[in-house]
């Protein structure tokens, strides 16, 4: 292809005048309790967006010609103005992909969503069985997801996805979940587990080993189809790249809106040292995006540190920033999921609770019964 | 088969976005996006439509030495649908 410039990932580096891809997480209440949430989702915080503040932002998102928005939760469906939003998100040219558990997609929602143009939906598994993802996403959740898959086919929406966190315990079952999919002529996308939110308490339980990232790498290289957010290319350092953007892209191309609308580099890192701005502040998202000291900081050309010497570097980029930031260990080093075996010799290294705190977020209160 | 010797046009569901490098082009039907890497690509790309053949939006806009890449460009581009026979 004729270009003027010789590296694009540089380009993208330095950062771009609107994101490529944005995540807006419409609210924090939800009606599962998954022990991985990045977000600690659980009660609705009292501060979230209004509907008319929601299409202010949706206003900004058409004017900077952002094509489509991601949007997710906690569960984005359980608010009540949830299809209010996506229909003016969609009559303003903004396409919608939206992630949910399947609680509220029933065959009439299902007929109403498999007419709409520019709306995408992906529902969330994370076991390709019932014991497997109730033991992460709470019991009952597996039918309540198959229920909503079952109306959507039903309905003749077409390709959604299923969209499916990698963990030690599902890795297992990867052909298991291209079969459904394959079932339902649906999209499978599957993603990182990353130690934010919730996951910080169950990340070094539930992330892959090193052993079965080889075995994730050569099944996605198998697979250029499956869809992966970009998620894994930390596992570019095992050889020839996976296909889509082998950099991490926070605040350079991409970014989160969180409920309440606070502006933060992307969705893994829900904490203040990652916080950019706020969209109800003058010059809304715009200005956030275009001129926030931490955004313009992460567009800086940023320099290999510990993994200047390895071979791999170019391959990598260093991994997951937020992965990195969550597990206690320095940004400009390897990732914790290092394919080279680094990362687990920096975590040795992490004091215990010395990594930084998610906080409990919005996570539901837990109760005690009284005898 | 993409023919540069016949008219073509930006698919109408495709839809361009300037940046530094050249254009974002995002396809609401299949919701691919693709980075379109130099300016004049993009714009020859958002104008396709408006001449009679890809070779003559060539001739009249793109120096002579960079013709073969550009029909390459333009042929990847027809094979993804972002560009669609008129």
């Amino acid at each position: 292809m004729p270009s003027d410039h010789p590296r694009l990932i540089d380009q993208l580096k330095g950062g771009l005048d609107a994101p490529i891809c944005l995540t807006w997480e419409l609210t924090y209440g939800c009606n599962l309790a998954c022990v991985h949430c990045l977000s600690s989702s659980g009660r609705r915080d009292p501060n979230e967006l209004s509907t008319a503040e929601a299409k202010a932002v949706i206003d900004e998102l058409r004017d900077l010609q952002v094509f489509y928005v991601n949007i997710g939760g906690g569960e984005p469906t359980i608010r009540s103005d949830f299809y209010e939003l996506i229909d003016y998100s969609v009559a303003q040219g903004v396409g919608v992909k939206f992630s949910t558990n399947g609680s509220t997609i029933n065959p009439a929602r299902a007929a109403r969503l498999a007419g709409s143009d520019y709306v995408d939906v992906q529902i969330s598994i994370d076991g390709a069985d019932e014991a497997t993802n109730d033991a992460v996403r709470g019991v009952g959740s597996f039918a309540m997801a198959r229920r909503a898959m079952d109306h959507l086919a039903t309905a003749g929406f077409g390709p959604f996805k299923i969209s499916v966190v990698v963990t030690r315990q599902n890795v297992a079952q990867l052909d298991a979940f291209a079969d459904l999919a394959d079932g339902y002529g649906a999209q499978l996308r599957l993603t990182r587990l990353r130690p934010s939110g919730r996951g910080a308490d169950v990340w070094h339980e539930l992330h892959p080993t090193n052993e079965q990232q080889v075995d994730l790498y050569r099944w996605l290289l198998d697979r250029p189809d499956v869809l992966t957010g970009d998620s894994f290319f930390h596992l570019s350092a095992l050889g020839e790249s996976l296909p889509g953007l082998n950099l991490c892209g926070a605040g350079r191309v991409v970014c989160l809106i969180d409920p309440v609308g606070d502006v933060y580099a992307c969705p893994f890192v829900l904490h203040s040292e990652f916080k950019a701005g706020q969209v109800r502040d003058p010059g809304g998202f715009t200005r956030v995006w275009r001129q926030s000291p931490l955004f313009l900081s992460l567009r800086e050309p940023t320099s290999a540190g510990a993994c200047a010497s390895c071979g791999s570097y170019d391959a990598c980029q260093g991994g997951c920033m937020a992965a990195k930031f969550f597990t206690g260990l320095p940004l400009d080093g390897p990732d914790p999921e290092c394919v080279k075996g680094y990362g687990e010799a920096a975590l040795a290294g992490v004091a215990a609770g010395s990594a930084p705190s998610p906080g409990i977020g919005h996570s539901s209160p837990v109760t005690f019964r009284r005898r | 088969m993409f023919d540069s010797s016949t008219a073509y046009r930006l698919d109408p569901k495709v839809a361009l976005r300037p940046e530094p490098f050249g254009a974002l082009a995002y396809h609401y039907g299949s919701r691919r996006l693709t980075f379109l890497r130099s300016k004049l690509l993009a714009d020859v790309v958002a104008d396709l439509g408006d001449y009679e053949s890809v070779d003559s939006a060539l001739d009249q806009r793109v120096p002579a030495g960079q013709h073969r890449a550009y029909r390459q460009a333009l042929a990847s581009l027809a094979t993804s649908e972002f560009i669609c026979a008129v």
